[in-house]
This record gives C-alpha cells, structure tokens and sequence, in this order.
C-alpha cells in the first residue's frame, strides 16, 4: 500500500517538474552502474638536489593552497638510543624545540604559534623528523625558526626537568589505558627487551630519571648531521624559489658520518601461549594477536599487502565482518603489518565485549587458519581497493611528504608512486595464499588480552589455545613512578 | 570561470602578497535543488583525479524522543547495512571494489554519509546513496537492527566506558542541559535506550527525517558541474518529497546555578572540568568564545597552560574549547592534577586566571596569534576534496551559503582584545556554570568542592 502512493507521488513530481527532462529517465537500479575505466595518478615529478654541504633535498611542487611542508628526515631513532638510555631519541626530540636559536621556550613556542605555522620534532624508530608545516605566506619567518631547532637547539636544563615529569606522569596515566598496556606487552613478547622494537619508545622510569642535558647534546650531534639526514619539501614553492633559501639557511650545517648501529635479532614466537593481563571491571577486552612479520623491503611486500587487506585491512575484511558485522562482538576488527626497515609485527585486534571474550578468540583463529584459502572475488576487491584508492592519498602537503619520507627511508626507486597501482594489480592469488602460509602462522603466535580476570579467564582458558600466563598491570608497565611534589 | 578566481587566488599567494589581509578564501560551488527539494553543491576541483560526495541528513541526536536517546547514531549505522538493490554487505563490497572509502557521523545537529571515490566511480557512489536515500526500508528487518544495536553498544563501551574519564561527557551534558533539552543526553545514547530502540523507531525515524528535502548533497573534485548534475537528476529525482519536517524548536538552555558534582573512576590522576554555556555557533560571540579558548589553553604561552603546566607544573595537561552548536555552545575546561595536587589547587589558579581575563583585556598579540592560526587551519581545510565537500554541507546547513569560508574567517578576524574581556565576563560567570571532579577510587580528598556525586 505505502508503495503505491510513493508511486503516485512520483508520478506527479514527474509530471510537474521533469517531464520531458531526457536525463531524468527512471535510472535502471537493478544492478550497480558500470564504471569507465579508472583514472591514472598524475604526480608532478620527484625532483632531488644537492646543497653545498651535500644535504640531500627531495621534492615535489604542490600548486593548489598556499602551504609547505618541509620535514628534515634525520636517520637515526630509537632504534639508536644507546645501551641503558632507552628513550634518548625520543626525550632528545621532545627537547629540540624547547628553546632554538636566540629563543627560550616561551619565546619560540610564541613565535611559531603567532605564524600560525607548527613545527614539531619526533622520534621514529629509525628517523627523527622536524617537520615545519607553515602558510606559504610565513614562509621566511618560518624558515629561519625552523633552522634554529635543527642547527641550535638549546636544551635547557630548566626543560628537561619539565619534560621529565611530564614523561613521568605519563606513564603513570599508562596504568589507566588498557590499549597501552596491551601493546607494551604484545611488543615485549615479541621482540624482548633487547631489541629496539621491544620496550616503549619514552624509555621507562629509570631511563627517564638518568637523562642529562649531555646526553641530549650528544646524541643530537652524533644524529644531526647533513650526511645523515634528507630534506622533504613539498608544497606550493618551486625549486628555484626554494633552493637559494635552503642554501643560506642550511648550507653552512657541518656534522659528522652517517650514525649506524647493529642490531640483534628478535626470536620468532614458537608456540601459541595466551598472556592475560587482569584489568577489573573492564568492560571490554583488548585483544592484540601475532607474531614477528617481515621488513618492508620484502620482495612480498605488495602480496602481503593485498592479504592483510583480505583479513583485516579493510572494513569488508573477514576480520571485521566476522566480529563486528556478523557477531556483533566488537565496534572493529582489524590487522596490519608493521612494515619497518627491519622485520616488524604482524598483529591482529580488536576491542571485544568482555562477556564474549572467548567467543571472539575463537573467530579469530578461525580467520587466522582460513586466510590461506581466498576466493578470486576477495582478491579483485582487495587489489582494486588498494591501487584504485591510492591516488586519494596524495591530496594534502603532509601526506605528500609522508610518502616521499618512505621513498627516502626504503630508497625506493623514484617511480614507485607510478608503479604502485600496477604492482598491486600484478598480485596473483597464489602469491596471497603463499604470503598467508608465510607470515601468519596460527599455531605460533602471542595472543594478548587486557580484561577482567574473573570474568574472562575461564572461557578462555576452556578454548585450549595453549598455556595462560596471568599478569597485572604492574607486571607489564611496572609500579608507576612515585613522583615528588612540586 | 570557477578555475580562474581559484588561479588568482594562488597567483596572488605565489606573488608573496599578504595572504591575511589581501586574498579571500573562496570555493566556488553551483547549486542546484531538485523538485523532490534535495539541494545539491558542486564544487569542482581537478587536482587529483577524485571525487568526495558528502550526504547530509538535517538530524542528530537532538531530535531524537526521550527513551530512544542514541537513535539517530543507531539509525546511522543501518544506513549501511544495504538498501532495496543493494544487498547486505554489498555497499561497502561495491565502493571497495571501486577503490572508494566511505563512512558517516552523528553528532547532535546532524548526520552525515561520506565516500571518497576515484572519479570514474562517482556515479556508484551517487547509486548508493539515492538508494538507501528513497528504499533503506525495502530491505529492512529487526535482525539488522540487532546487530547495529550490539555495534554500537560496542562503540559505547570502547570509546566511553572503556576509557578513562570516558564518561565525563556523558555525565556533563546530562546536568548542563535542563532535563529534556536535546543536548542534554549524548549522541552515543544510553544502554537501555539502545536496547529499546525497535524496528518501528526505524521506519517512523526515516519517514520523518531521510527525505530528501531534509538532505543536501555535495560533490567536490573532479568532475563537471554539468556531468555532476546529470548524474545526480538520474539518481535522485525519483525519490519523493517527504512530508515537511518537524521545525527545530529552540530550546532555552540555561544553568541558574553552580552545580558541583564528583564522580569516581578507574583513574590514576584527578581531573577537573568546568562548563558554562555559550550561544550558538555563528551567532553573537561565538568565533569570540573560540579565540578565548585559545588565550586560555592553546600553546604554551597561554595563560592556563603556562601557570598550571609550565610554571607550576601541579597539571600534566589543560584544554579549553568551545564546542558550538545549533541550539547552544558549551565552553568547556579540563586540567588534570599531577600526583600530590587536588583540584582544589587547579581550581584556584584558573579561578585567578578567569578573573585576570575578565577585568583586563588579553594582549593584542594574544588574540592575533590566535586569530593567526585559525587563518592556517582555514588553509589547511582547503587541501582535501573530503574535507571541501564537508564544510561546504557543514556552512550549508548551518547558514545556507556553502562558500561561507570567508565570513566564517571574517568572524575571527574581527575579534579584538576587549570583545575576549567582555566574552568572558559575559559568559564565564562564577554562579551559573557545571564543575565536574573525576577522581581515582577513594580519593575524594582530592576532588574540588562537590555537592553532589554521580555514578559511572
């Protein structure tokens, strides 16, 4: 009934306004429209150039909004925090802009704020990035603010001792975080304490209590250096404008060799073992399962990508469609390689309703023993959804410079933006089935829960996965550090 | 013509003119209403080779009934669940297929429905959406409301429950707000309201707001405006007008009082809120009121940061905001104490703050420097077609000018030292505002003062 007088409505829509209209003939809905073949992904070219001292400069122009980004890529990150001193990198980054050049602290912070310009300084693992995001209007000030942080940091002692109890009190906030904890744990399993991807990026108390203004000073001169760093710049400039600037902004930075550092190897999860951590009351479990995967300059690099996208990398994914769309278990479910110069994690997750705790672990192992098999429509969809969508990714200027950063770090040739779509088309189904029975390995892998014992335990531990280590929160993050009144 | 005021614009950058003072932000658009009412923005933008389109539904939380509170996001999420010819999983299947991303949001004002496809997929897109616009309930039954309901539940636990102080939002509007008013309850709704919530809500909540003239839609990127209009004639021209909607009621909001509440949680670290109201956005001094914020807590020279963080250091952290709506704003202020501090302390130093700022007037470089960054945060909203597409149904539905970018900029711009002063004293009044005190378990010691406690 209600359908026919929706009918009759239309009719008399049609009749008033678009009769004779030929566009607007009744569309065929019957099956979704045919598309015209997809449109190729136009990059105006990668342009690299030299500054005198040998500073390497990679750029692409970006004509559409006055803006710039220019991010100082220096190769050398937690990875390379000395023996003792885990967090160096970061607590060092966190400093640099804590006062630059003729500046204090206030009076930096107010002279980028009031450009409306930001700079910020991070710590990779194996990178630290000054990154300067600023209105090509402001670009000169910006730039010489810029310059202060990367060639005269000052870092006073006054702020050190200022981060140093915000870092504190941070990982006292840690306890409140169950996501936090369950990462902090999963990456301790996985690659110990020895390695640079296992314990957190901040450093833990001890650390944190032990950094002096030499030890900043230090390991900024061994990392900051114009043979040890690359320049991304991208953004409404050109090169001709541009490269007299950044001559006589850093031209003159002199530094040492190339900061290197060898590394010792993680051990392979071996076994299926189950770590759960007591968090009472929680109303949802935080599960991160996996294992060791690979580094990014894998030869399967785009197989890999293509299957994780099938388990977990996308919101049709098996993951996500099991627990969330068919469960109804969890808000998302998901999975992700940590592509990484040396061989990250590979990590399954989600965030599950604590009463279904079990019931979700159970999915997940299935999804984990199933993704060996795929059908030909999930790998045209996931291959489609990757290379069709990667033109998207290149709109703004910080996005730009994020992918011109991997291009730099994974020396990647200068035509990958131009290939990635086809290499990802080229992907067959055998190399997706072979990638699954490669990397992800049900039987051998860390399965991390953060969630109420009492009301968990039971059910997972009927599921016979294997052996349950119980922890508290103070067994993954230690006691939270006492800290002494201002 | 629309490429060439956009070239002059960036010819007028590139020429290092002062973009603050000389260039207008602008993002030509043509519009187009449908006879079925549906308004329809194009904006066209050839830079990558994408398209965004941008659904808004004119209906959030704040029209929802009493007892079905979080229906609106509720009903956002079944929105995806397939439609008459569009089977179940298959909206997701089909953009993926195409290379597209898509996703929606609530919040009290609104509902919107976004993909972001490669341009030879825009006009599956536009399927989609006219789908689910004039047939959502061809295809609807109890059982997708079921599983929609344990979703979202789930997304109340993960971003509310679960999280530290993740309940203070909840807890703030519901004693902010006179009981009944449409912003008292929040958009993620209450447990019980959810699991209330019936196949019947479903039809009677598209009936009466998924009508097109009830929608407007935007596409941004490349695509011409003439191709662009085709393709919508073809898709939604069809659906019928709906019933005119129910007119949004302003409702009074007002706080006659100064409430004091506590509230315990699983916390490390005690936390103090303090919320006032505020007009609505785009009225009296709402830009005002964000360039106040910003004096108060954004960066490390303003005046809240810098006493509390910098040269006290009792809190690890302090925000300040105004959250501006249709029907009302909400100032808002949290600072969390540092082990050995109550809110007592915190509350006192921004007490003295509050004060400071009403009797004098911040500096101008104070309110430049706040204007400042607006001005590059308008610019930085330009990059993406999503983003465009968004804030041109954003401006759109709040103003009926979707290229509002400059106006909306003029509004900051304006603002001097004593409009912040009087702004304050206006509205940051001691005896009319919400004080919230989350404290760890057992510490109410270090609460500020408090008359009433409320649960988790």
């Amino acid at each position: 009934m209600k359908r026919v007088s929706l009918l009759v409505v239309l009719m008399i829509y049609h009749a008033l306004f678009v009769l004779g209209d030929a566009r607007a003939q009744k569309p065929n809905r019957s099956k979704p429209p045919e598309l015209g073949p997809p449109p190729a992904l136009q990059l105006p070219p990668i342009q690299r150039f030299t500054l005198a001292n040998g500073l390497e400069v990679v750029m692409m122009e970006k004509h559409q909004v006055p803006l710039v980004q220019l991010n100082l890529l220096v190769r050398a990150g937690t990875a390379h925090d000395p023996e003792g001193k885990r967090g160096l990198a970061s607590m060092t980054a966190a400093m640099m802009n804590e006062g630059a050049g003729d500046r204090d602290a206030l009076a930096f912070a107010d002279a980028v704020d009031f450009l409306g310009a930001s700079i910020s300084v991070t710590a990779g693992m194996h990178t630290t990035t000054v990154a300067l995001f600023t209105p090509l209007s402001k670009l000169d000030s910006a730039l010489s603010l810029f310059g202060d942080v990367v060639l005269r940091p000052r870092f006073p002692a006054e702020e050190l001792e200022r981060k140093r109890l915000e870092r504190l009190t941070a990982l006292q906030q840690w306890h409140d975080e169950p996501r936090i904890i369950a990462s902090n744990l999963f990456n301790k399993i996985l690659f110990g304490p020895r390695h640079p991807y296992g314990p957190p990026v901040m450093g833990d108390e001890r650390a944190i209590r032990s950094f002096t203004v030499d030890d900043l000073r230090s390991f900024y001169s061994l990392s900051f250096s114009p043979a040890n760093a690359v320049l991304i710049v991208v953004g409404d400039v050109t090169r001709a404008a541009l490269a007299p600037k950044l001559e006589s902004l850093l031209g003159s930075w002199k530094g040492g060799p190339p900061f290197t550092k060898p590394w010792p190897p993680a051990q392979q999860v071996e076994s299926r073992k189950i770590y759960l951590v007591d968090k009472p009351d929680a109303p949802q479990s935080v599960i991160r399962i996996g294992r060791i995967g690979v580094a990014r300059r894998t030869e399967d690099f785009y197989a890999i990508t293509v299957m994780n996208t099938i388990l977990g990398g996308s919101f049709t994914s098996r993951l996500n469609n099991n627990l969330r769309e068919q469960h109804g278990y969890s808000y998302g479910a998901g999975s992700r390689f940590n592509f990484m110069p040396l061989p990250g994690a590979f990590m399954a997750f989600s965030d599950v309703h604590a009463e279904v705790t079990d019931k979700a672990l159970n999915e997940f192992m299935k999804e984990l023993r199933g993704i060996a098999s795929i059908t030909d429509e999930e790998l045209e969809r996931a291959k489609n959804y990757l290379a069709l969508s990667y033109p998207s990714e290149f709109q703004s200027v910080g996005a730009i410079a994020g992918a011109l950063a991997e291009v730099v770090i994974y020396d990647l040739p200068d035509d990958y933006f131009n290939t990635y779509t086809s290499r990802i088309l080229a992907v067959t189904k055998q190399e997706v089935e072979r990638a699954a029975r490669t990397y992800i390995d049900p039987d051998k892998i860390a399965i991390v829960v953060v969630g109420d014992r009492k009301k968990i335990e039971k059910g997972i531990a009927s599921l016979g996965l294997g052996p349950i280590e119980n922890l508290s929160i103070e067994d993954v993050l230690g006691k939270p550090p006492v800290i002494e009144k201002k | 013509m629309k490429r060439a005021v956009l070239g002059a614009v960036l010819c007028a950058g590139l020429a290092g003119m002062s973009w603050a003072q000389e260039v207008r932000i602008t993002v030509p658009y043509t519009r187009f209403v449908l006879p079925n009412g549906l308004n329809v923005i194009v904006h066209e933008d050839h830079s990558t080779p994408t398209v965004a389109v941008n659904v808004y539904y004119h209906v959030g939380s704040g029209r929802e009934k009493p007892g079905r509170t979080g229906f609106a996001h509720l009903f956002e999420h079944i929105m995806f669940e397939g439609s008459k010819n569009v089977p179940e999983g298959k909206f997701d299947e089909w953009l993926e297929a195409a290379g597209g991303n898509n996703n929606g949001s609530t919040n009290f004002d609104r509902t919107n429905y976004f993909e972001t496809v490669p341009s030879n997929a825009l006009e599956l897109a536009l399927f989609l959406e006219s789908d689910r616009m004039g047939y959502l309930l061809d295809a609807m039954s109890p059982k997708k409301v079921d599983g929609q309901r344990d979703v979202v539940k789930n997304e109340r636990r993960q971003s509310y429950e679960n999280r530290p102080y993740g309940m203070a939002f909840i807890k703030i509007v519901e004693h902010l707000y006179p009981k009944g008013h449409p912003y008292s309850w929040p958009t993620i709704g209450s447990m019980r309201d959810l699991s209330a919530a019936s196949y019947k809500d479903v039809v009677d909540f598209f009936k009466t707001w998924y009508v097109p003239n009830n929608a407007s839609l935007v596409i941004a990127g490349d695509v011409t405006a003439e191709a662009a209009r085709r393709l919508v004639e073809k898709w939604f021209t069809e659906i019928p007008r709906g019933k005119p909607v129910p007119p949004v009621t302003p409702a009074a909001a007002y706080l006659n009082e100064e409430k004091r509440l506590l509230m315990e949680d699983n916390v490390q670290l005690p936390r103090l809120y303090m919320c006032w109201h505020t007009p609505p956005v785009f009225t009296g001094m709402d830009a005002t009121n964000d360039i106040l914020a910003s004096v108060l807590a954004a960066g490390k020279n303003s005046r809240l940061y810098r006493r509390l963080v910098y040269e006290l250091q009792i809190a690890q952290s302090v925000n300040a905001a105004n959250y501006s709506g249709m029907l009302g704003s909400i100032f808002w202020i949290d600072a969390t104490a540092r082990e050995g501090h109550t809110l007592k302390e915190l509350e006192a130093v921004i007490r003295e703050e509050l004060n400071k700022i009403k009797q004098e007037p911040p500096t101008l470089r104070e309110v430049q420097r706040a204007v400042n960054q607006y001005e590059a945060s308008f610019l930085a909203r330009l990059e993406s077609v999503e983003d465009k597409a968004d804030i041109l149904n954003n401006y759109y539905h709040l103003t009926g000018n979707p290229d509002f970018f400059q106006e909306d900029l003029s509004r900051y711009k304006a603002v001097d030292p004593t409009d912040v002063m009087a702004a304050a004293q206006s509205f940051l009044s001691d005896d009319r505002r919400l004080v919230l005190s989350i404290v760890p378990k057992g510490k109410k010691n270090l609460a500020a003062t408090f008359s009433q406690e409320v649960r988790k």
